[in-house]
Order: structure tokens, then C-alpha cells, then sequence
């Protein structure tokens, strides 16, 4: 069964950081991913929502919008495919993520085609 | 009801939790399960009439709801799922034909159905009508919502089960805590129930027995949880009180009306242990165990505790908040301050218990005592309008007429 594990999170506080900081970051998810081993099957991280652009087709028209579809506080900054048993370790893998703590993860299984 | 009606409905209450359990412990499909377990209960009535009732007729039931299943797993999947559906159809075969035989899946049933990933009311739901085997007319009921937003919470909660893959089991220990709550939450609300049950007799005991029952496995699985003691304590001095809560002919005795001799004892003794037991933690269900304590420690009606339950109430107003409990917290105080002070409290209670027939039958019975009957009348026909359990309406209509003529 696989999963997408959304990180959401207040960009505020990721905008203000050091480069640094970022990669302190960086390297905090990336030991939590490699200690998933291979039910890691992706991942990365997100530009700022800043840098988003929404994008819709009405009829002929195509409308295309500045930012993010949501205009929330959280936003999405990064994600993980993991392939696992059941939803008990999806959640279980998401609340590992230092993103957990300081903002939400939103677990979705994936339809396989 | 015929005589084979009343032998499906029997069996159909006491064994649909532990059928479906099974059932979905081999093949994984709420759904699925459920419609065998019904079509089987559907069948054993077209049948039973001509052929007359089988001797065991839970057996009966269960294997014919497993051939069903198996039946429709041949019938429907194909493509890939089809070797899916030969593990399941293996598995199926390989269980026992009498449902009493095989081993009690009701506990995997009951985490699966309390897991945190469902909503709280879909929960309660799903557990009620896959544990408890309540109908989803009458889990509507219960909770005073319309009939078809259950059926709908229902089908969202089992999809979800299946898309999201939450697993069916017994949690591991260490989230073991975490999942607890809710399983007491929906073991409270299925004692409730059969204590006051939506739909035909007053009492259905044997939900209160299987809640009880769920409780005992708990509280077996997970020992030394106040809450979950508190909970047990609760519904042992509740149920004690079963035989003198309606008389030979089936009315309903009301709590200071009891013979309070026919109260079991032994359960009473139970219950107060557990509740002395849980001491140290003063959680919802403790509370609500201390105030059935302070009930069954009075020997006479009069001897009762007002002031107590009043208190106990009050806390419990402070840490579980609800117009239910400031519904009881007001009668609590009108017994012991007098019936004005109770309704001073209920005005406010009125939007949001409007529907609510113990809400109007409650305020009749202190407008009574306040001595206006004419209030108490129009108190009473709204609760009558409410009312759905027919021991309650003849109880209700006993009182309203009662009454001093208009």
C-alpha cells in the first residue's frame, strides 16, 4: 500500500531561516527518510508557495493564477511517497517527520493504476 | 412478530457482532460481510416458516452467511481480483460452521471500527452496527440524527477502512492508550442503548450484557485503566438496577419508585469495588460511577444524596461538558434545592435539547412538583411527541394524565 505524506507547514519560519539552518533541516528529514529504508520509494522538497502557480481551464479559457490553490497559513513544503503494510505505519512513519511537530502531515493512500 | 421472526431477530441480535467479526477476519470486506450475515437472516426467514427452525439456528445462519460470501466472491470479482478473492474463499472454508466455536474476533473488530483515522461519530457508528448488530435505524435514532446521514456516515467510514488500509487488529501496545478512549466512548454509548433502547421493550439486557462484556475484555486486555474501571463500575450499578426498573406488566418504575430488593446485590457490590478501586482518577466515566454509587448506597429513595450528585455533576460538567449533563446536573439540584432552582436551569438547555424527549419529560415532572400542571401538561405532550420506545410513551402518558384535569 503506498502512501503520499504531505508535509504542511507555516512557511514563515522556513523563509526566515539561514541557509544554514535549511540544510540543518534538510539533513534532519533526510535521516529520518534513510532510516525508512526501501519503503522510501520518494520525495523532495517544495519551493516556497510564493514561487506556486494555479492553473485552470473554463471552456476554452485557461486561467492562470498567481500562488497557491489554498491561501492558508500551513502550507505544502514537501513530500514523501512511502510503500507500506497498512495505515497504522504510514502514520507512524508521518509522525517521525520533524514537519509533525511544527506543522501537520496529511496521510493519503495512493490508487495504484 | 411470528414465532420464526422472533428466533432470526434473537439470533440475529446475539450473534451479527460476532458473524460479521468473523466474516471480515477472513475476508477483509465490511461490506461484503455484512450482506452475507443479512441475506442470510433474510433467507432463514423466507425458509424457516416452510421447513420449520433448524436446531442450531446460529450455526444455520453462520454457514449459510459464509457460503453466501463465497457464493458472491466467485460471482463478482474479476480481472485481478479474482486471486484475491481465492485466498479469501480458502479462508472462509477453512473456519468452523458454528460461530460460538471459532475464536471471539470482536475485540480486532472493535479497535478496527475505534481507530483514530475515522471520525468520532463514524465510529460509534460502525461499531454499533457491525459489533453491536444495532440496525441503522436505530443507531439514527439513538443519536438523534436522521437516518439517511447515518447510512451515509456508515458507507464513508467503511470506504475509508478500505482505501486507507487501516488494519484489522488489536492495536500494539504502545498505542494501545491512545486508542482506549474512544473504544470506552462507544461501549458506554452501546450500554446506553440496551438500557433505554430506541425501539419496541424498554430494556434490550443482552446489550447491556455485551457491553458489560466488552468492558470485562478491556479491561482484561489493558488492566489498571481507571477510566476503564470507572466505565465498568458505571455500567454494573446501572444494570443492577434492571429487574425493578419496570414491573410485572412491563411499565416502567421509576428510580425512587424501585424496590430497591430487587436490586442484584452482587453487582452493586461489584460495581461499588470498582469504583473505590478507581479512586485516584476522577475521569467522565468514574464520575458518572460515583454518582450511580451514591444511588445504589441509599437504602430508601429519601436517603439519597442530592447535594452529592449535585457536585458530582458539576465536575462532570467541568471536564465533559454537554446540555445532557447540565440536563441531570439541573435535576440533581432540583432535588436538592427544590424544583424551581432545577428549572431556572433548563431554560437555557432548550435549543439545543428541543428534540430531546427526556429534556421535556424531565421539566414536566418539576413543573409538577413546582405544582403548575398546566405547564407539566404541555410539558408532557411534547415529550409524548418525541418519545419512540413504547414502554417510556406509556409512562409519559401515565404521568401526564395524572395531572390535576385542565
Amino acid at each position: 500500500m503506498r502512501y503520499l505524506l504531505m508535509i504542511y507547514d507555516d512557511e514563515a519560519g522556513y523563509d526566515a531561516a539561514t541557509e544554514e539552518q535549511r540544510e540543518a533541516m534538510r539533513a534532519e528529514y533526510g535521516k529520518v527518510a534513510a532510516g525508512w529504508g526501501d519503503r522510501m520509494q520518494g520525495g523532495d522538497e517544495l519551493a516556497s508557495s510564493t514561487s506556486a502557480t494555479t492553473v485552470r481551464v473554463r471552456g476554452d479559457e485557461r486561467l492562470v493564477t498567481d500562488g497557491p490553490f489554498a491561501e492558508t497559513k500551513e502550507q505544502l513544503g514537501g513530500y514523501f511517497i512511502v510503500d507500506v503494510e497498512d495505515l497504522d505505519t504510514a502514520i507512524a512513519l508521518a509522525a517521525e517527520l520533524p514537519g509533525a511537530r511544527s506543522g501537520s502531515i496529511e496521510v493519503r493512500p495512493i490508487i495504484g493504476m | 412478530m411470528t414465532d420464526v421472526a422472533k428466533v432470526v431477530d434473537r439470533a440475529f441480535r446475539e450473534d451479527a457482532g460476532r458473524a460479521v467479526a468473523a466474516l471480515i477476519g477472513a475476508i477483509r470486506d465490511f461490506d461484503l460481510a455484512e450482506e452475507a450475515w443479512q441475506d442470510a437472516c433474510e433467507q432463514a426467514l423466507r425458509i424457516w416458516p416452510q421447513r420449520g427452525v433448524p436446531d442450531n439456528p446460529s450455526a444455520w445462519l453462520f454457514t449459510t452467511a459464509r457460503n453466501r460470501a463465497i457464493d458472491r466472491l466467485r460471482r463478482d470479482r474479476v480481472g485481478r481480483d479474482k486471486l484475491a478473492a481465492a485466498g479469501q474463499i480458502a479462508d472462509l472454508q477453512a473456519m468452523g460452521d458454528d460461530v460460538h466455536e471459532i475464536p471471539d474476533d470482536r475485540l480486532r473488530l472493535l479497535f478496527t471500527c475505534c481507530h483514530p483515522a475515522l471520525a468520532l461519530d463514524a465510529r460509534v457508528a460502525l461499531t454499533l452496527r457491525t459489533v453491536a448488530g444495532l440496525t441503522t435505524r436505530e443507531i439514527a435514532r439513538a443519536f438523534l440524527v436522521p437516518e439517511p446521514t447515518l447510512g451515509q456516515r456508515l458507507t464513508r467510514a467503511k470506504r475509508k477502512i478500505r482505501e486507507a488500509a487501516i488494519p484489522y487488529r488489536v492495536p500494539p501496545r504502545e498505542v494501545l492508550p491512545e486508542r482506549l478512549e474512544g473504544v470506552r466512548a462507544v461501549i458506554y454509548l452501546v450500554f446506553n442503548e440496551g438500557y433505554a433502547a430506541t425501539e419496541g421493550e424498554l430494556m434490550r439486557a443482552e446489550l447491556c450484557d455485551e457491553a458489560i462484556r466488552l468492558c470485562r475484555l478491556l479491561d482484561h486486555l489493558v488492566p489498571d485503566e481507571p477510566e476503564t474501571r470507572g466505565l465498568l463500575g458505571l455500567l454494573l450499578l446501572q444494570h443492577a438496577r434492571r429487574a425493578a426498573r419496570t414491573d410485572a406488566a412491563g411499565e416502567i418504575v421509576v428510580l425512587e419508585d424501585q424496590d430497591r430488593s430487587r436490586w442484584d446485590q452482587a453487582m452493586i457490590d461489584e460495581g461499588l469495588a470498582l469504583v473505590r478501586d478507581s479512586v485516584a482518577q476522577t475521569g467522565p466515566y468514574r464520575l458518572q460511577a460515583t454518582i450511580a454509587a451514591c444511588h445504589a448506597a441509599a437504602p430508601r429513595p429519601e436517603d439519597t444524596d442530592w447535594p452529592q450528585i449535585a457536585t458530582l455533576y458539576t465536575a462532570l460538567a467541568t471536564i465533559r461538558p454537554s446540555p445532557v449533563v447540565e440536563l441531570n446536573r439541573a435535576v440533581a439540584i432540583a432535588m436538592a434545592d427544590g424544583p424551581d432552582a432545577g428549572l431556572r436551569m433548563l431554560d437555557p438547555l432548550a435549543p439545543d435539547l428541543d428534540r430531546y424527549h427526556l429534556f421535556h419529560a424531565a421539566r414536566a415532572d418539576l413543573l409538577r412538583r413546582a405544582g403548575d400542571d398546566a405547564g407539566a401538561r404541555f410539558a408532557y405532550d411534547r415529550a409524548l411527541e418525541l418519545v419512540t420506545n413504547d414502554a417510556e410513551r406509556r409512562y409519559l402518558a401515565r404521568r401526564r394524565d395524572d395531572l390535576a384535569p385542565a
